[in-house]
């Protein structure tokens, strides 16, 4: 798919204010859930390394591909897995969290 | 196939954006990161069919196995190692995964880049053969003629090459970078490693990194590209380097926004519009979380960059009048026993120690005897703003027991204990009182207005930051030496029998 210039700045700004809003009203105490979220979310940059690898044509893109896949997949499961530790945690009384 | 991919892809972004969404509130977090992790296997499983694979010349099934290979085996050590650490290392994990992500896209940068270097020196003997056939050129010549155009802004398209090479380059920075604050955090380098004359050289490595980023783009030369990647490494680990620990999760936050810019404009290069609004949504919000943390702390991220804590010349302001008086547990214990209010303030001494459990259980004792106990966190309590809570929440203590610096100070001034377990600077008088300490400014928990402090320390050791305590002076103010969890473990003994 083709994104014209100008149609990706529109995507870029409307992209910033969403993150923007979103994150404006988070309370102080899910900052570090937040925050290991958003580096999960940014994990996406998985499907960008599959396409790299995937249509990369000499040794060298191989090689380089295959670092990116590696990586991009470190960051989401990891990411995914960090982030679902933590707000398991957040158990209200109803919820069994206090014996 | 392309509709099918697309569609994917914008489910998945409507996913990220309503799981960020949900993970804003604690009733809806775990569902938020559900509908997020939804969005990402989704967008996974279509890639497959990407098009851009499919179609592909050269090795397609080779690349199939490898992406199989690089996610099963990346996958099962990230999934591991996030299960098995501690909740204490959680900020240097979140650092590790992230510097992972950023180098994902600094290589995207690099495949896209060598490939359009290398697409020039394939064509250059067949345009220059043309060029000579048409232009009545020598072959000489017209080769000369068609190397100087060929760029490689011009080989991707100037929109794709400024962004591709301003990705590799914050991408680049964020992995090193990264890598360094999980290393220090994670005490595999020291805290206080400095490069000598640190400012001077990070401009200078920072101005060269950018000259060859903007060289790449006019050049065919596959060694400018090499030294822009490398120079780009040095100049993210020379970033991190003099940051000290008390900085670390700012800076760990700025990275994170750094590296959801990379991957926004890496989607870009690649047109694929996942991975532009789930990058773009991660910068906004890491940026807007970098300053709410940088306020919390009082330090504007200009001072977190570009001077070392403590590093500085500090006029040496006078050291705090009075000493320490040392308390019993036997006595800590009593008086708890017999307060009406109880205020707990934890810090990350707590966490190392192990002791929220033990804490957790005194508050029960305390809440059965009729106090009223409440835990108040600052901003920048544990190692990562809302670290604290985490850890907390693990040991079971609900959210509406867990007070911000603002709507818990107030509350000092009525509290008969105040028990500071692992906290220090954060509830040292000196930043409000003291214009010559380096911590002057910092907004902190108030809690020598309480009728009795109990400052629970292994020993008389200074902070973090290693600025003396003027709290740990004060006249109303007890010190409990003991580790953490044993102190805990006795104050529950004492007041079990009251």
């Amino acid at each position: 798919m083709v994104i014209e210039g100008f149609i990706a700045l529109y995507i870029f700004m409307l992209a910033a204010f969403t993150g923007y809003e979103v994150i404006a009203r988070v309370p102080v105490i899910l900052h570090t859930p937040l925050m290991s979220g958003s580096n999960f979310v940014h994990g996406i940059v998985l499907v960008g390394a599959m396409v790299a690898l995937g249509h990369a044509e000499t040794v060298t893109g191989q090689v380089i591909g295959f670092i990116a896949v590696f990586l991009g997949a470190g960051n989401a499961v990891g990411g995914y897995v960090a982030t679902e530790r933590m707000l398991e945690m957040f158990k209200t009384k109803d919820e069994g969290g206090k014996e | 196939m392309n509709t099918i991919v697309q569609l994917s892809y914008f489910a998945a972004a409507v996913l990220f954006i309503l799981g960020l969404k949900g993970m804003s509130s604690p009733k809806t977090a775990r569902k938020g990161i559900v509908w997020a992790g939804i969005g990402m296997i989704i967008a996974t499983l279509a890639t497959f069919v990407h098009p851009t694979i499919t179609g592909a010349h050269g090795p397609v099934v080779t690349n199939y196995v490898l992406i199989v290979i690089a996610i099963a085996i990346s996958g099962a050590l990230a999934y591991w190692s996030a299960k098995k650490v501690p909740m204490t290392d959680m900020p240097q994990m979140v650092a590790l995964y992230n510097g992972m992500g950023g180098g994902a896209a600094g290589a995207i940068a690099a495949v896209e880049l060598f490939r359009a270097q290398d697409s020039l020196t394939a064509s250059v003997a067949t345009k220059a053969a043309e060029l000579a056939e048409a232009k009545d050129l020598t072959l000489e010549q017209a080769r000369m003629l068609v190397e100087s155009q060929g760029t490689i802004g011009a080989a991707l398209g100037t929109d794709v090459a400024i962004l591709g090479i301003l990705g590799a380059l914050i991408g680049t920075v964020a992995f090193s970078g990264s890598l360094i604050a999980w290393a220090k955090l994670d005490g595999r380098m020291n805290r206080n490693s400095v490069v000598p004359m640190q400012q001077i050289v990070n401009i200078a490595v920072f101005a060269a990194t950018i000259l060859f980023g903007v060289m790449t783009f006019f050049t065919d030369s596959l060694a400018t590209v090499i030294i822009f990647f490398a120079l780009a490494l040095v100049a993210g680990a020379f970033m991190a380097i003099p940051i000290g620990g008390a900085d670390m999760p700012v800076v760990i936050s700025l990275f994170n926004a750094l590296t959801g810019l990379a991957v926004g404009f890496e989607g870009f290069v690649l047109g694929n519009p996942a991975m532009i609004i789930a990058g773009t949504v991660v910068g906004a919000a890491g940026s807007l979380l970098t300053q709410l943390m940088a306020k919390a702390m009082n330090r504007p991220l200009t001072n977190v960059l570009f001077s070392g804590f403590g590093t500085g010349a500090q006029t040496e302001s006078e050291g705090p009048e009075g000493e320490m008086k040392e308390i019993q547990a036997e006595d800590a214990g009593i008086m708890m026993a017999y307060a009406n209010q109880v205020v707990i303030v934890p810090g990350y001494g707590m966490a190392v120690a192990q002791a929220q459990h033990k804490i957790w259980e005194l508050v029960q004792l305390l809440q059965d005897k009729g106090a009223t106990v409440k835990f108040a966190i600052h901003p920048v309590a544990g190692r990562m703003p809302g670290h604290m809570n985490v850890l907390l929440a693990e040991a079971g203590v609900p959210y509406d027991m867990i007070y911000d610096m603002e709507d818990i100070n107030a509350e000092f001034a009525k509290t008969d204990v105040a028990m500071v377990i692992g906290a220090n600077d954060v509830v040292n008088p000196a930043a409000e009182d003291d214009p010559g300490s380096p911590i002057y400014g910092m907004p902190i928990l108030k809690v020598r207005d309480a009728q009795n402090v109990i400052v629970v320390k292994r020993g008389r050791g200074r902070g973090f930051s290693g600025v003396e305590n003027h709290l740990f002076f004060a006249d109303n103010t007890r010190m409990l030496f003991n580790d953490g969890q044993k102190a805990a473990a006795e104050l529950v003994q004492v007041v079990k029998q009251f």
